[in-house]
């Protein structure tokens, strides 16, 4: 049993306490926007926000995490699609098939909110998703577009 | 034709005999009349609805590479349509067999999407716009000829009389479809080639897409699955007393006598119980299987007697034996895998009635296929609906293997639907991987440094002969010789040599092959664009100047070559420790040249600074996904240039996930900058051609910055260590 905080809703769990916090959303909670890529962390495609930091939602049971701390999935990353980084993304037309967009966007904004103006060197230490569409150029373009909005808003 | 088309034509007979009469396949009528009254489908391309609202139908799947939007914006333009009120839709196959076919195949391979449909989805936009033109002159009693259309607005001029094309729908579908049919030009185009925003970003920016792995139904149980490690292996035994007494979980089973499967309510459940099933295997023949011993079948064809011909023209021995300067090498490429995103998975459910399956897949057609045989079925009762695939580059076209299995899987509990997800080790361990050859160059140069004899000889694997032997031409596979042909619209062969000579000798890997994005392509123009550079070498000669001289008779290649080497400043001085490489290339009806700036530090670290690529595809019909897929394609055929390899021993393939099987990431990748040079009056793809430029482009500047050939993909296994 478990109790989570997401998307500023309260959770009731009830699930094997070592279940990955990946598939409680999935399977439990039924937010589908959180992907299943690889299941050690190695892919980035399950990121979500813990308390703000970007977590790989695959690699952590979910005994793990307590009802105090906020989970932000890629539902709830803004009500209506209007996170700079959502709307640099759709500027750019980052995604290709999109599977990784979720991750990508997750610890896109992660970064962000951390470093306002990400340098190339910032964006290289903190994007290490995966996309095998290739759409690494669009995504760092997207993330200083975001930069430079935020800026200017 | 493949396997699975043959299997559904066969299959599309016998399901539709009894009400189609003489059913000629490979004949359709694409703008055919809507079949049943009153809906608003104007043809099976187009359907208006009473608010405007055009929905176009794509049989095509689109896996990322964007011909969703690009196959909208053609049928939009004939239709003169309203683009902000075009949304699309995928018919099924199952509606594909009811209607005869009507929308063609549904394979989306070969970077055929576009260019495999453009002339009847084109001509189907074109029809329903006639249609609705004749609904409204015949409403106003005018003739036809004085109507205009325009962003689904047609006008009367004379009488000043306007309607839409949702106010006509319902009229125009009544409407006989017109048999003369006349396309626009291209350069009059305002919705095709033009660098419009694709149809389908929006889902994927909140989580709302839906991809084949988030489909879920009430009722739903989900399954995971274990298959043999070794290739023809089979379950021998198991004992699932532990598995079974586990939460969640509903049955254990095997499947095809090689697979174990656990059903349970969740997928996690089932994969946890999974692995508490001890399974023993009997091995079979493959057990000993390694990379070693597949090295060494190949090596042994690049000498054997016997070979298939690709390409031969003049006397290649001869050539060689006269030569002033002969140079020889050896390349080899090895086993990759697709490593999609979203691993393979299907949803399926069975009754005695009807079966269904969602799943992403590139051929629905073949998906259905797969799916009747293992339902013990008829087609009409069975279909597939299309979902989102989370990447795809061929593993989704060349097997439906986990379509099979999610049918036999579902039939173990009749009305319940089951999801079968793969776990990422069983897609890796269970792909369809890049085939793995070798390619033996001799080159014959005269005394001013010309080339007068090419031999090529490839050893190893062969698709066809994995995937669809019936397929092979007197057991010779033409796919091997991909952009290696003295002719042909899809690829040729781009230098003018006198004594020619590429041959294959197949040696099969026993690990299932696949068609992955780029295909043989992706070695083959390693092997020659490498070796082009290497007799550019010995000859003393630039490796631009040295294959201009050969291209004189091959304009479109030479322009893409043309352009990369004016656009990256080739024989301009570069940044200190950079270097650069050039290749070349023709596949899937394109041609397509790169430079890429590189250099290697003394640890031998290489760094990628800039690709220049160019990319003739004939006609652009959305020059910003042109661009994506070029750079997207760099981002695919590097990753396996620098990491890209399956390895084998006892058996079994060594690499399961992301963590031992690595690929490209955001700090490794370069800046892309991408010229596409249309020149017209062809169709060529885009999802795939620039990979095959990628790898030698880098290799070529690998040569030029450290004075090492590296001859043996993927680069992690070469130290560039100054010595």
């Amino acid at each position: 049993m478990a109790r989570l905080t997401i998307n500023g809703k309260t959770h009731d769990i009830n699930v094997e306490a070592d279940t990955p916090l990946l598939w409680v959303i999935r399977e439990q909670v039924g937010l589908t926007g959180t992907k299943y890529g690889c299941g050690v962390a190695a892919c980035g495609a399950c990121t979500v926000h813990v308390d703000g930091v970007p977590t790989r939602s695959c690699s952590l049971p979910v005994s793990s995490f307590t009802e105090a701390q906020k989970i932000v999935t890629i539902e709830g990353l803004s009500p209506d699609v209007t996170h700079p980084i959502q709307k640099a993304w759709a500027e750019l037309d980052v995604p290709q098939c999109g599977y990784c967009q979720s991750g990508q966007i997750m610890a896109a904004a992660a970064l962000i909110a951390t470093k306002p103006n990400p340098t190339d060197a910032d964006i290289n230490a903190e994007m290490t998703n995966i996309c095998r569409c290739g759409t690494y150029n669009r995504i760092r373009a997207a993330i200083k577009l975001a930069a430079s909005n935020t800026k200017r808003g | 034709m493949t396997i699975a088309q043959n299997l559904s034509r066969r299959g599309f007979l016998a399901g539709t005999a009894a009400t189609s009469g003489g059913l000629t396949f490979g004949f359709h009528i694409p703008f055919a009349v809507a079949q049943t009254a009153n809906q608003p489908e104007i043809n099976a391309w187009v359907v208006v609805k009473p608010d405007d609202t055009v929905v176009i139908r794509i049989a095509r799947i689109d896996m990322g590479q964007g011909s969703l939007t690009g196959l909208a914006q053609l049928v939009a333009e004939e239709l003169d349509a309203d683009w902000s009120k075009v949304t699309t839709e995928y018919p099924t196959p199952g509606q594909n067999v009811a209607r005869k076919r009507i929308w063609g195949d549904f394979q989306t391979a070969g970077s055929r999407g576009i260019r495999g449909s453009e002339d009847y989805v084109r001509k189907g936009g074109a029809a329903a716009r006639l249609m609705l033109m004749q609904a409204a002159a015949d409403e106003w009693k005018v003739p036809v000829a004085e109507v205009k259309t325009s962003k689904g607005v047609i006008t009367h001029a004379a009488s000043n009389r306007s309607t839409t094309y949702g106010k006509m729908a319902l009229a125009a579908a009544k409407i006989e479809a017109p048999k003369d049919i006349k396309l626009k030009d291209p350069k009059d185009w305002t919705i095709a080639g033009k660098p419009l925003k694709r149809l389908d970003t929006a889902p994927k920016l909140n989580g709302a897409q839906v991809y084949s792995i988030d489909f879920t139904m009430p009722g739903m149980l989900n399954a995971a699955i274990k298959e043999t490690p070794v290739p023809g292996g089979k379950v021998k035994s198991i004992d699932a007393a532990k598995a079974e007494k586990m939460p969640g979980v509903k049955k254990v089973l095997t499947v095809d006598g090689n697979a174990v499967v656990v059903i349970a309510d969740t997928w996690y459940r089932a994969k946890t119980a999974l692995e508490a099933v001890e399974i023993v295997w009997d091995e079979g023949a493959n057990a000993n299987a390694s990379s070693a011993s597949i090295a060494a079948m190949l090596k042994e064809g690049l000498d054997a007697k016997e070979a298939f011909v690709g390409n031969k023209s003049g006397d290649v021995a001869a050539a060689i034996a006269g030569a002033a300067k002969k140079i020889e090498a050896v390349y080899a490429y090895p086993h990759q895998s697709h490593m999609t995103m979203e691993p393979m998975n299907a949803t399926a459910q069975w009754t005695a009635d009807k079966c269904m399956v969602w799943t992403g897949t590139q051929n629905a057609e073949a998906a259905l296929a797969t799916a009747v045989p293992a339902s013990g079925l008829t087609i009409d009762k069975c279909d597939v609906i299309r979902l989102n695939p989370g990447g795809a580059f061929g593993r989704r076209s060349s097997s439906h293997d986990f379509v099979r299995q999610a049918v036999l899987v579902a039939k173990e509990m009749p009305g319940t639907p089951i999801k079968l997800i793969w776990s990422r080790e069983q897609d890796t361990t269970h792909g369809t991987y890049h085939p793995t050859t070798q390619c033996k160059l001799t080159g014959a140069l005269d005394d001013k440094g010309n080339v007068v004899g090419l031999h090529m000889r490839i050893s190893g694997q062969s698709i066809l002969a994995g995937l669809r032997p019936e397929a092979l031409v007197e057991g010779r596979d033409p796919g091997t010789f991909q952009g290696l042909n003295a002719q042909g619209p899809e690829g040729q062969f781009g230098y003018d040599i006198p004594n020619v000579l590429v041959d294959h000798a197949m040696r099969n890997s026993p690990f299932r092959p696949g068609f992955w994005r780029g295909v043989n392509n992706n070695q083959n123009a390693i092997y020659l664009e490498c070796f082009m550079d290497e007799m550019a070498h010995a000859a003393g000669q630039d490796p631009l100047e040295f294959r201009r001289k050969m291209m004189a008779k091959f304009p479109k290649h030479l322009a893409v070559l043309n352009t990369v080497a004016e656009k990256s400043g080739w024989g301009t001085p570069t940044a200190p420790g950079v270097y650069r490489g050039i290749s070349q290339h023709m596949g899937y009806g394109s041609y397509v040249a790169a430079v890429a700036e590189v250099s290697v530090s003394d640890k031998g670290e290489v760094k990628i600074h800039r690709i220049v690529a160019a990319t003739d595809c004939g006609h652009v019909v959305n020059p910003q996904q042109v661009a994506a897929q070029i750079e997207g394609s760099f981002a695919y055929g590097l990753s396996a240039l620098l990491y890209g390899e399956m390895t084998a021993k006892n058996g079994r393939m060594e690499q399961e996930n992301f963590d031992t099987y690595e690929v490209m990431k955001m700090a490794e990748m370069p800046p892309v900058e991408s010229y596409p040079v249309p020149s017209g009056g062809f169709w060529g793809g885009v999802g795939e051609p620039t990979i095959f430029v990628a790898a030698p482009a880098v290799l070529n500047a690998i040569f030029a910055a450290t004075g090492k050939r590296v001859r043996s993909i993927p680069l992690k296994n070469t130290d560039l260590r100054k010595a």
